[in-house]
């Protein structure tokens, strides 16, 4: 899971980064030589690009398969299954993404308030606790899945809480708390002081400074924390399964068909939320490029 | 990097000591929540772990107790399923860092100066961060199984004998699992890659080192702290994992892992000491792997 981490690195064309730039070592002119590595690296890397994009590209595909219970054996293309992606088993696939999408809103907007007052206190702030607080917040991310979901299932019912809704969202906020904190630290370390120090030179109040100047500067960092914690919170199985009782999510709803059958509608969803994130990201990371070769261009 | 991203704690050049107020406000809601979120239920777990059958109760009621026999019922019950899941993560995790390697250093240094194809290739190598993970599996499943024409046509060109099958192998949970952590592994080598100085390459074979060595003794110990957070990043949740080794998905009856138990036994059999016991003894092991490791590989500042 903690990987996702990365994926909210790269996410953040929105953290947007102009110290990319600075970050690269000089580089000295290459001595042409063609060598082994010249072509079988490039091969070699599309092969691997071929292998990771397969599932995705056969979720695709079954998603217009005109399947009739499950959909496993292809029998024909059609456009039904996006048009009525409700009308299977009297909704449930169509729930269980609202379950899922309500479940992922609220998780992330607590995570991303409660890790970015942390992220913010950490980097600009000293205290006592500091390494202990370190730990706290690294541990999660070290535990494994299914540890921290029977650890949670095993408290609540000790304390004799049912599990519903709401024992989701409170498992899916505490192991996004630590995503948020280190994407969002990233953020706030690399901020530039100056700025701050020309907010409070023009006579703006502590408070003044921080909401006119530091929060804007950031806002794409917590965005970026934001959507991590939103895609960490939408595709967890693992904790939701030990904490959900009753209540179906769209990755255990596939979980539970998987050993009936999978119908065609799931797919759709699944292909319709990978569109939509794909865009999202080939946007800012395209603006990003773009702007990272104006200030190359800038520069000289 | 989530690993890295705790090293750089003291030496905060400007961080002012007044305010301290300020601080415990802003740290006080988050660390209050992961320690009821989290610290507590870790030891809800332990002591669940050694709880004892209630005398006059009904199946799933446990008091607490100090009941250790419990670590040994499971490890007798279950020591396949331990060795099982550290041996198909450690495969898992050898053969991600072996397929990671390469792209990494593709978008990290040889995509170094087209920064529009690195971003790319960094968008199709979380790409399939997109799409449900559950998914993913089960798409893997349908492409290899029994009656899919790449098993059909690999019997009919006898590459694979008649009554071969795949879905359901050992095999077939550690395809699922490298798979399905490649991603977890790519990007923190990129990150290291992509800092790579490239001068030290030319300088290793301007001492007459041929190509293999100097990838063995400059860009491999350059790239050690990508190596250690990607493998962290594989090891820790494929260990874990149950989802590729179920039943319904990649997995057979043979090739349960540890979690695959610890479900079993939280949600169906609903003998929470032994599934807590497991949880416990799964935590306890990756904690010493981790600590083991990374002192080993000479990277401690990564926690």
């Amino acid at each position: 899971m903690s990987g996702e981490a990365q994926a909210g690195a790269v996410l953040g064309g929105l953290a947007g980064s102009e110290e990319l730039e600075q970050r690269r070592p000089p580089q000295a002119p290459r001595r042409r030589r063609v060598g082994l590595g010249d072509w079988l690296l490039p091969v070699y890397v599309t092969i691997a690009f071929v292998f990771l994009l397969i599932p995705i590209a056969y979720t695709f595909v079954f998603s217009f398969n005109d399947s009739i219970k499950s959909n496993i054996s292809w029998r024909g293309f059609t456009f039904d299954k996006w048009l009525n992606v409700c009308n299977v088993e009297g909704g449930a696939v169509c729930e269980a993404f609202g379950n899922s999408i309500v479940i992922a809103l609220v998780s992330t907007v607590a995570a991303t308030t409660l890790g970015t007052m942390i992220a913010i206190a950490l980097v600009r702030y000293r205290f006592r606790a500091r390494s202990a607080i370190s730990l706290l917040l690294f541990l999660p991310m070290a535990t494994p899945e299914v540890v921290l979901g029977a650890g949670l299932a095993a408290q609540f019912l000790a304390v004799g809480v049912p599990k519903d809704m709401l024992t989701i969202i409170l498992a899916h906020t505490m192991f996004c708390i630590s995503f948020v904190v280190v994407t969002v630290k990233a953020r706030v370390a690399s901020l530039d002081p100056a700025l701050e120090e020309a907010g409070r030179d023009l006579y703006g109040s502590p408070r003044a400074v921080f909401w006119r100047v530091t929060f804007p500067l950031l806002v794409p960092g917590i965005m970026a924390a934001a959507l991590l914690a939103f895609a960490l919170s939408f595709d967890d199985f693992i904790i939701t399964n030990f904490n959900s009782g009753s209540v179906t999510t769209f990755p255990k709803y596939v979980y539970i068909s998987a050993s009936r059958g999978i119908p065609a509608e799931a797919n759709v969803i699944a292909s319709a939320v990978f569109i939509l994130a794909l865009a999202i990201v080939v946007i800012a990371q395209v603006s990003r490029a773009a702007r990272a070769k104006r200030l190359a261009n800038a520069a000289g | 990097m989530a690993f890295a991203a705790f090293a750089t704690t003291e030496a905060q050049p400007q961080a002012p000591r007044k305010r301290s107020r300020i601080a415990l406000l802003l740290l006080l809601p988050g660390i209050l929540y992961l320690v009821l979120f989290f610290l507590t239920p870790l030891i809800s777990l332990l002591l669940t772990s050694l709880q004892a059958p209630s005398e006059f109760g009904d199946i799933g009621m446990y008091d607490y107790a100090f009941n250790w026999q419990n670590y040994v019922d499971v490890v007798n019950a279950y020591w396949p399923h331990i060795l099982r899941s550290f041996g198909y993560a450690l495969a898992a995790t050898v053969l991600a860092l072996v397929i990671s390697y390469p792209i990494a250093y593709f978008i990290g240094v040889k995509a170094r100066r087209r920064p529009l194809l690195q971003s790319l290739l960094l968008v199709l190598v979380i790409a399939p961060f997109f799409i449900s993970f559950l998914l993913r599996t089960l798409a893997w499943k349908q492409i290899l199984s029994d009656e899919s024409i790449i098993i059909t046509s690999l019997k009919a060109l006898s590459l694979l004998a008649p009554d071969a099958y795949f879905t359901g192998t050992p095999f077939a949970v550690i395809f699922g699992l490298t798979y399905n952590f490649i991603p977890f592994m790519t990007l923190p080598l990129y990150t290291t890659l992509e800092r790579l100085d490239t001068r030290y390459l030319e300088a290793g074979s301007d001492l007459y080192a041929n190509p293999v060595t100097v990838f063995r003794k400059v860009t491999i110990p350059l790239s050690m702290p990508g190596i250690v957070a990607g493998t962290l990043l594989t090891f820790i949740p494929a260990a874990g994992d149950y989802v590729n080794a179920s039943r319904d998905f990649l997995g057979g009856p043979d090739t349960q892992m540890m979690g695959n138990v610890i479900e079993a036994n939280f949600l169906v059999l609903l003998n929470y000491p032994a599934a807590a016991a497991l949880s416990i003894i799964l935590m306890a092991a990756i904690l010493v792997l981790v600590g083991v490791y990374v002192k080993r590989s000479g990277t401690e500042d990564l926690l």
